[in-house]
């Protein structure tokens, strides 16, 4: 299918000259990297920019980094390279685990987390995960440089934080000091690439605190900070469990789509949730399935 | 719009070109490069038919801009003959007789050579999950992950 829409391309070699274009062209200006959300919308013509920014020889925006805890993802950062590195796989097995749940290879090889968490549907595999690393996020414009909580990142669906003249330069996250153990637990129609029906990821730490988020149950991906509240300095058990199922009932707010049912959608909740965090404790105390998509769905 | 000169290696061969900003790079292979083996199926991203090679990597190239593609090294089934897996594949899934149309062949062929590249000895849960964007409406997939395992196992 052509892109019927015309547009301008330019690929700035340094970061003055790409902040310059979207302090100029603002909203008809956009960022492409992976592109792999970016050109499905110009074919559909639900982007209709001026310009289209190539951000992929802005050297800053390459690699990741891990020093002292904090864990930098550039923006250019794509779901494959957070897979192929031993890394991610050892210090944030979490964020290795989902990554390999988004779409397919051949997606992945190009998609950026950047990218997902800047199209913000509510269903981005990311999304939760960041949200339990607490993780921020870096904007930059030529007014400056901000940092963004995640929590305050996603306003609304396929919304965010991000002003019309900034671009994303990185994702930034801590190593968490507490033992800690994690589990992604995606609900989608068949293995396999497919978007998410709901996901939940859930950090347990060695304190009994816990850490809950979801994505594609309400209109954006957030925090589950009841249910953290409630399982808050307790030992997993039946009656917890059984508590929680129900707490998060409160916490979520999914619709019928093309995708699931609302009714499937809370019922499945509870039943991811039970899962995820059935799995983070008992790879907390190294009895746990070992991370990746094997023993997930 | 600006048109952009792109210069690029394709299947071994040095290749320049004029592309307008909003050429899809699919488009621009199938339609004024002659190179038809990646074919456009969902075009946007989901079936896998438009798959390349791009650096190595598998890409979408329904997904990526022409312009996109300067400096770069693609490499489409055509291209077979340019890496060390792909004919080994073409001739196991050729004797196996794994593919019934043949449209999903070429992508899948493409991301069994970029699994095979990265890791040689793939379990069978890693060709699933490598050839899991690709889809194939006739096989079922059986006969595919099969001549995938047995071209690593060089049997």
């Amino acid at each position: 299918m052509p892109i019927t829409t015309e547009f301008e391309y330019v690929k700035p070699r340094d970061m003055d000259e790409a902040l310059h274009v979207f302090s100029l062209y603002r909203e008809k200006a956009r960022a492409l990297a992976g592109g792999t959300d970016l050109v499905v919308h110009l074919k559909e013509n639900l982007a209709r920019p001026e310009v289209v920014v190539d951000i992929k020889a802005l050297q800053e925006l390459a690699g990741f980094t891990l020093k002292g805890g904090i864990l930098r993802l550039g923006a250019l950062v794509t779901f494959s390279d957070l897979i192929d590195s031993p890394v991610i796989k050892a210090k944030f097995p979490l964020l290795w685990e989902a990554s390999l749940t988004v779409a397919s290879t051949g997606v992945r090889n190009r998609a950026t987390v950047a990218g997902n968490i800047c199209s913000a549907v509510p269903s981005a595999d990311s999304a939760p995960v960041l949200a339990v690393y607490d993780a921020e996020v870096l904007a930059r414009s030529i007014r400056g440089e901000r940092r963004v909580p995640i929590a305050d990142w996603f306003t609304g669906p396929k919304k965010t934080a991000l002003q019309p003249d900034e671009i994303v330069t990185a994702v930034e996250m801590r190593l968490p000091a507490k033992k800690h153990a994690g589990c992604y637990m995606k609900l989608s129609r068949y293995e396999g690439e497919d978007l998410a029906q709901g996901g939940i990821a859930v950090l347990a730490f060695s304190d009994n605190t816990y850490r809950v988020a979801a994505c594609a149950l309400g209109p954006k991906p957030a925090r589950c900070p009841r249910t953290e509240a409630l399982l808050a300095g307790n030992k997993l058990g039946e009656k917890l469990l059984a508590r929680a199922r129900e707490t998060i009932l409160q916490e979520v707010s999914p619709i019928s789509d093309i995708r699931s049912s609302k009714e499937y959608r809370l019922h499945m909740t509870q039943v991811m949730l039970g899962r995820a965090l059935e799995k983070a404790v008992a790879r907390l105390f190294g009895k746990g399935p070992k991370y990746g998509t094997e023993n997930i769905a | 719009m600006k048109t952009h000169r792109i210069n690029f290696t394709l299947n071994g061969e040095k290749v320049a070109l004029d592309v307008e900003p909003n050429d899809v790079l699919l488009d621009t292979l199938r339609g004024r490069l002659g190179i038809k083996s990646p074919k456009v199926g969902c075009d946007r991203g989901d079936c896998g038919t438009c798959t390349v090679l791009m650096n190595g990597r598998t890409v979408r190239s329904c997904l990526a801009l022409a312009v996109e593609a300067d400096g770069a090294d693609l490499v489409t089934l055509e291209g077979a003959n340019t890496r060390k897996w792909t004919q080994k594949l073409q001739k196991k899934f050729h004797e196996k007789n794994s593919f019934q149309c043949g449209f999903c062949a070429p992508g899948v062929i493409l991301s069994a050579t970029e699994l095979l590249e990265k890791n040689p000895k793939p379990t069978t849960h890693d060709i699933k999950e490598a050839v899991a964007g690709n889809l194939c409406r006739c096989t079922g997939y059986e006969p595919i992950v099969e001549a995938i395992a047995e071209t690593a196992k060089g049997n």
